[in-house]
């Protein structure tokens, strides 16, 4: 079947299997490989993209249901060379170890700040509950998140913890 | 005490700006032109004869190239593993099955869903048999995972010291006689230590080419070990060390599934050797738990027999260990790294025993921490059982039993040479950070609230960084894999002709942060900036040996190496800056710029003309200097390391509902010198978390039959963040003396330390209704009924 959309500011278009899911058509006819498989069913969220703006898993939806959507995946984030605030907030909180479930935290974790950009601790742990991380314990994915949104309303983010901040 | 470092910094790291791009490569990411992709038919049984095998209709579906089974690669041998090899695991089933998910049949075809589509189309015909699950009926052999063999006993590991039979028979007799005082008590746990699937975020993938012309193979392989992997590439197909290129590229998160040499990664290579295109291999999540290998699965009797006045006497472990069907590289060798910390870090006389049995299930060996979380996991509960029976404080009874501070080697119970420990000092600052009698008032009062809060703690001693060459006799080396190489470091540090500097290491990270650590470390030896230091790892023809990432060994032992690998180079930078300054080489400072006189800033020389003189070798004259600016190290270090800590938590339960929450965790860990706080912190995070994980929620689940009933991530729940707190880390410094940086490993700790620290709490928490034990995972169901149970 024919498919476009528009990735990271692109127009794409593929003849593409029905059964493919938006995650393989991004990987595998695109090349971008920033987008991971981590578990083909849902749970794991290494695989999420932004689906018109909204936080989507994409291995839970054809690449078909994305006829005619805008996507930005991982490689979309910075801008020009200029690293997206929750980009920085991974590199400078130390959000990430093996960096696999990553760039699906990324982008879960900016789809949350853009509907909220000031989270108590508890709305950026659940929001982001649906991306699994087993390097990091998530302390520093939380603290990377509490950066980012401190950068995005335009205040100073806190010191780090490992400089007497714990 | 400190060995001399001016590291410490919490660089920023380097392999960040690739990696939130989603710029890194892992071994998924590379396709090579021409690539077959690979699908394994698995069994539905856990024990059953293979009658027949028809792969006809597969072999015609679309796409497919080949179908292979046990029948094509029979002359490949078993799956080569390193240590106490009963039974290997055939590369593909040999007429039996003996776990439910064992490769039967390889389908190669053009695209991964054609490849899957075809595997569905292979027949098996299967004569099921009785299967053995049960750790209890497997070493009373109710049933015989491999009928040919007489047990399902592998092997029995057994200290008291170990090596020592005399030895074991006095330290019996000695706890006989302390249990048959008047003044003491003994007591008891039965306890489950439940197997567990790593879970690394990004399944192993495996990428193979064969150059017929130049008779090479070049792997890509999500591996932490990639020279284990070169070496049984090459005894396998009977080639050099150099027909075989191994690169494990980005890691998505090793945890010890990655450290292990795995059929699928022979059997790609045997197929792109046999098609002569590449070939690639994914794993998907579902297969995971019996692709890859598991880890845990122990259940043990735990006693200790210490004075009603809180002496401790005596402790027994008897323990059964679960290795699965089949052994693959460290299996057996587990629980003997348990046996390493039997006694901890404690001075009782210990008789500790661990009995290794087949099952009809997925093989274990390595997980974060590998027999250490579970030797700790007993000790510091029946510790805390003992504390609880006699009323007494559990930081008191422990301190009163470690061995005293020792900076020069102590010998444990066990019969093993610790470096050097610092107990005491540690759990003070424990009871200090966490504010312990704080911590205890509050839990008091909220007790006359009709709340449950808990408090638990455990102390731990660990054993990392293997390396010495002297263990390779207790398989701690690649022999079997055509390496006859100990776990020694490697370190090579090479200033380039443009003063930028190329670091090889013999380790592969999956994580850890190596290339930023590694340049910390030559950067402070040469001055020359982090930024300017790239570190290559993982990568067979860089480097000539490498044991890789695992068992917390990288930087004490490889970067170790890689500390004595720069101070070589500085030297000889030096000896080149005195000769273009024509000073003395005694005289001069390295630091960001170049060389120069001490006390003399203006008689100074870039590194840009130190870096070209010793490429330019006539720019030496008659220095006696060689060209040249690098230095290749060997590392032996003469111990492994012992790192030890101290944990506590705060939980809070729901009796309505066995819900539990946990209110605050504290470490004191200390792991030596630290060169960059930020890395480290971030390995104790999610060591916790994984014991954490363990504590509260996993568990990998066979039926009876052997069927796995927790296969998906839906069945088998890791942490969210949701499930855990912010962490309080803390530290004490004891450096070792066992390498130059001081620095003992911290990949393990966190995981070794923590989940006997949240059980120990909830059977704190639970104590006013007389709960004192309930077996890990404690899910809600689980506290629950422990709760209703103590209630009547």
């Amino acid at each position: 079947m024919e498919v476009s959309m528009t990735v990271n500011g692109r127009n794409v278009s593929a003849d593409v299997e029905p059964r493919t899911l938006l995650v393989h058509f991004i990987r595998e006819n695109l090349r971008l490989t920033g987008t991971h498989v981590g578990c083909e069913t849902g749970y794991c969220g290494a695989c999420t993209v932004h689906v018109d703006g909204k936080a989507v898993k994409s291995c839970t939806m054809l690449a078909v249901q994305a006829d005619g959507t805008e996507i930005k995946t991982i490689e979309g984030m910075a801008n020009n060379g200029e690293l997206h605030p929750v980009q920085e907030g991974f590199w400078e909180r130390h959000g990430l170890q093996c960096g696999f479930c990553t760039p699906g935290m990324i982008m879960s974790a900016s789809a949350l700040l853009d509907s909220n950009n000031d989270p108590t601790e508890d709305e950026i742990r659940h929001g982001i509950e649906g991306n699994l991380c087993r390097c990091t314990g998530y302390h520093n994915i939380v603290r990377a998140i509490e950066y980012a949104g401190a950068k995005m309303r335009g205040v100073e983010p806190p010191p780090p913890d490992w400089e007497g901040g714990e | 005490m400190a060995t001399k470092s001016a590291l410490g910094g919490s660089v920023r790291r380097r392999e960040d700006p690739a990696l939130i791009q989603g710029l890194g490569n892992y071994v998924d990411d590379i396709t090579p032109h021409g690539t077959a992709y690979v699908a394994f038919v698995r069994s539905p049984y856990a024990h059953a004869k293979i009658n027949s095998i028809d792969t006809s209709a597969a072999q015609t579906a679309d796409g497919v190239v080949a179908v292979y089974t046990n029948d094509d690669v029979a002359h490949l041998g078993n799956l080569i593993a390193q240590v106490v090899v009963v039974r290997g695991r055939p590369l593909l089933a040999n007429g039996e099955v003996n776990h439910a998910g064992e490769a039967v049949a390889m389908v190669i075809a053009e695209t991964t869903t054609q490849a899957r589509d075809a595997a569905e189309l292979v027949e098996v015909d299967y004569d099921p048999l009785p299967a053995v699950i049960d750790l209890k009926e497997a070493a009373a052999d109710a049933a015989l995972v491999h009928d040919d063999l007489e047990t399902n006993v592998v092997v029995t590991w057994e200290a008291g010291p170990w090596g020592d039979e005399e030895g074991i028979a006095a330290t019996k007799q000695t706890i006989a006689d302390a249990k048959a005082r008047d003044d003491t008590v003994s007591v008891t746990i039965e306890a489950v230590n439940q197997r567990l699937i790593p879970v690394p975020i990004e399944p192993r993938s495996v990428v193979a080419e064969w150059n017929a012309g130049y008779q090479r193979f070049r792997v890509h392989s999500s591996t932490q070990v990639a020279h284990a992997l070169m070496g049984a590439i090459k005894t396998t197909f009977n080639l050099d060390a150099n027909q075989v290129h191994v690169t494990a590229p980005e890691v998505g998160g090793g945890f010890g599934v990655k450290l292990n040499i795995y059929n699928d990664e022979i059997l790609v290579c045997f197929a792109a050797q046999r098609l002569g295109r590449p070939v690639k291999w994914t794993e998907t999540r579902r297969e995971a738990p019996s692709s890859s290998i598991q880890g845990r699965g122990w259940t043990a009797t735990a006693t200790l027999t210490g004075t009603k006045d809180g002496e401790i006497l005596g402790y027994e472990l008897d323990a059964i260990a679960d290795m699965g069907a089949y052994e693959q590289n460290f299996t057996a060798a587990i629980p003997f790294l348990g046996l390493f910390v039997g006694s901890g870090q404690y001075t009782f006389p210990t008789h500790w025993k661990a009995t290794c049995v087949f099952t009809n299930t997925m093989t274990t060996d390595a997980y974060r921490g590998a027999g250490r979380p579970e030797a700790a996991y007993y000790l510091e509960r029946v510790i805390d059982a003992y504390c609880r029976e006699i009323g007494a404080d559990p930081f008191e009874v422990r301190k009163k039993a470690f061995i005293p501070q020792f900076y020069e080697g102590a010998t444990s119970p066990i019969g093993f040479t610790i470096d050097t420990g610092d107990y005491g000092t540690n759990l003070d600052k424990l009871a200090e950070v966490a504010d312990y009698e704080g911590l205890k008032a509050e839990r008091d009062r909220a007790r006359e609230e009709g709340r449950y809060l808990g408090i638990g703690v455990s102390a731990y001693c660990e054993v990392c960084g293997f390396a010495p060459t002297a263990l390779s006799e207790l398989g701690f080396s690649w022999s079997t894999y055509g390496l006859p190489a100990g776990f020694y470091g490697t370190g090579l540090v090479r200033v380039n002709p443009d003063a930028s500097v190329t670091v090889v290491t013999g380790t592969g990270p999956s994580g850890q942060g190596h290339q930023t650590t590694w340049a910390q470390i030559v950067s402070d030896r040469l001055g020359i900036p982090v930024g300017k230091i790239r570190v290559i790892h993982g990568d067979t023809e860089e480097s000539p040996m490498g044991a890789g990432t695992f068992g917390s060994r990288s930087l004490a032992v490889d970067g170790g190496a890689t500390f004595t690998a720069a101070e070589r180079v500085a030297d000889k930078a030096r000896k080149i800056a005195a000769h273009l300054l024509e000073a003395s080489a005694d005289d001069i400072e390295l630091d960001e710029a170049g060389g120069h006189v001490t006390g003399s800033p203006d008689s100074a020389v870039a590194w840009d003309d130190i870096a070209a003189a010793a490429y330019l070798p006539h720019r030496l004259g008659e220095s006696s200097l060689e060209g040249g600016l690098e230095s290749h190290v060997i590392f032996d270090p003469p111990n492994a390391t012992w790192p030890f800590g101290a944990h506590l938590a705060m939980v809070e339960v729901d009796p309505d509902t066995g819900d539990v929450k946990i209110l605050k965790y504290f470490t004191v860990d200390d792991c030596g010198n630290v060169v960059n706080p930020m890395i480290v912190a971030g390995q104790v995070h999610g060591g916790v978390v994984q014991g954490i994980g363990q504590a509260m929620f996993e568990e990998a689940i066979y039926d009876a039959d052997g069927n796995l009933l927790t296969g998906s991530l839906l069945d088998y729940p890791i942490p969210t963040a949701s499930d855990v707190p912010f962490f309080s880390l803390n530290n004490t410094v004891t450096p070792t003396f066992c390498n130059s940086l001081g620095a003992k490993g911290i990949g393990e700790a966190g995981t070794i330390g923590s989940a006997q620290t949240i059980v120990n709490a909830v059977v704190d928490a639970l104590e006013p209704l007389g709960v004192k034990h309930i077996d890990m995972p404690l899910r809600p169901r689980r506290v629950w009924a422990a709760i209703q149970e103590a209630r009547g």
